[in-house]
């Protein structure tokens, strides 16, 4: 979060996280399964859903000013959309955190780290762990 | 306790726009800029000081003269098909021109204080074809929405959108009060939402100037137009109507996902628009909801106030609570007093 701007509003604000599937990957109840732990933590998820592109993901990071961006992959295209997603973000000037969930193959995390991914998060990781990777994100922009 | 405000010099820092006063985000908003569009409606949702910085900085250049959006809220049940219809509707006017802006309000839980805002998702097309999209959640606590909507607003008209649409569930009186304080109101409704007797329960229903029966393609869609003239007919008959409003509200058959009645609708809203300019309905329309962005903020004070003064109150054994008031009413005047003497001794 913006810890640095002056807020003296009537409280925290909460995160703002955009949550879609980017692509040809119709398996949304994961994603699905993901803005209900993130609203049961106190976050505003605005759900694009499913058949997203960069484009729409940009549009959507812009005019919410959203603090993350979270992506659901299970089509194994998170090494070629992943990337992309965070270099489309960054060329289009938005310095907000890219969390790919879904289907990815240890091997695969070091890439995704190093093609600035902020956070990877497989099957079965719990609420604590969704909320706490998203928490960590925020804090790191 | 009454705190003044004059910094517009805040400094927001956003996430790739560098560091920025609330200046120069009002006059890159201004010139179009959706980025600083999108930071100042963060900055007004927040509410407090910082809100308070912004609208001083905005309202000169808005106001009531300035620029002139038509403000149009658009409400009805949940399901109804509200953000599917202004999405079907905006893309046209974008196609016609037109620079459309949407706040799509959602509920927060009253449990953990989340939300999840999934009108974008009825609203892609929209979205594709530059309609600027914000979802905003009521933020539960108490008039917080009244207070953020109005100023919200003010941000979209700056930076030039018109017309600027409040989409919101009607199920709160709150909800219902923002969306009715519009220029004009929509109200979305559908076949198989009840009966005659139900069209004539008080609420939704008595504040609109527009209907919408969406989904007309069903087949019970008749009915909802027979139920909603039948209504309006009593409202001809006991002469119960909105202040201000002169005509019979229109109906209009809608089918958003196919786009049947869409020209109508348009049409019917323009119009709508024109009749309050002819009458000079508009200009009372926009006294009234001024009134009521300002009553808003001072019950948030005075609210903040009445916590204040109460919060490490003891029960007293020779007052009754009523009685009880009076004094605190007294003292907390006293003090204001007091407040206001010492800024003008400092020359504040």
């Amino acid at each position: 979060m913006d810890n640095d701007t002056p807020d003296q509003g009537s409280g925290e604000a909460p995160v703002r996280v955009v949550l879609a599937k980017l692509g040809l990957d119709g398996h949304d109840r994961g994603l699905k399964v993901v803005a209900r732990m993130l609203r049961d933590a106190g976050m505003e998820v605005v759900y694009l859903g499913l058949r997203q592109t960069t484009e729409t993901i940009i549009d959507a990071v812009e005019q919410e000013d959203a603090d993350v961006v979270g992506i659901s992959m299970l089509n194994a295209g998170h090494l070629t959309l992943g990337p992309r997603m965070v270099e489309a973000l960054s060329q289009a000037g938005l310095d907000v955190p890219v969390i790919i969930g879904g289907i990815v193959p240890d091997d695969d995390r070091p890439a995704m780290a190093a093609a600035g991914v902020a956070g990877v998060l497989g099957p079965g990781a719990s609420a604590e762990e969704v909320v706490a990777c998203v928490q960590a994100a925020c804090r790191r922009c | 306790m009454l705190s003044s405000v004059s910094s517009a010099d805040v400094e927001p820092i956003g996430r790739g726009v560098g560091h920025r006063t609330v200046d120069q985000l009002v006059s890159a908003a201004r010139g179009g800029e959706r980025r600083a569009t999108a930071r100042l409606l963060t900055l007004v949702e927040r509410g407090g000081e910082t809100a308070s910085a912004v609208a001083d900085a905005i309202w000169p250049q808005v106001g009531s003269g300035g620029t002139d959006a038509h403000v149009i809220g658009v409400t009805g049940p949940p399901g109804a098909g509200k953000s599917t219809l202004v999405a079907a509707w905006l893309t046209q006017l974008v196609a016609a021109g037109r620079r459309p802006a949407v706040l799509a309000v959602d509920p927060s839980s009253p449990l953990t204080g989340g939300a999840i805002l999934g009108d974008r998702i009825r609203m892609s097309e929209a979205s594709a074809a530059g309609v600027f999209i914000r979802s905003m959640a009521t933020r539960g606590h108490a008039g917080g929405l009244a207070l953020a909507v109005p100023g919200m607003v003010r941000v979209l008209e700056l930076a030039g959108f018109d017309p600027v649409v409040v989409e919101t569930v009607g199920v709160g009186q709150v909800e219902v009060d923002i969306t009715s304080a519009a220029d004009t109101c929509l109200v979305v409704v559908n076949p198989g939402m009840g009966d005659a007797v139900q069209a004539n329960k008080a609420g939704l229903l008595e504040v609109a100037d527009l209907f919408a029966v969406n989904k007309s393609d069903r087949p019970d869609a008749a009915d909802v137009r027979r139920d909603l003239e039948l209504m309006l007919d009593l409202s001809d008959m006991t002469g119960h109507r909105r202040p201000g409003v002169a005509e019979r509200p229109a109906v209009i058959s809608t089918t958003a996902t196919t786009g049947a009645g869409m020209d109508e609708l348009a049409a019917a809203l323009d119009g709508h628009r024109d009749g309050l300019v002819s009458s000079g309905a508009l200009h009372d329309r926009r006294r009234q909801r001024w009134r009521s962005e300002v009553r808003s903020h001072l019950a948030e004070r005075l609210r903040r106030l009445a916590d204040a003064t109460v919060a490490d109150l003891e029960p007293k054994d020779n007052r009754s609570p009523n009685a009880l008031v009076e004094d605190l009413i007294a003292s907390i005047f006293e003090e204001l007093v007091e407040d206001v003497d010492s800024r003008c001794d400092r020359g504040d």
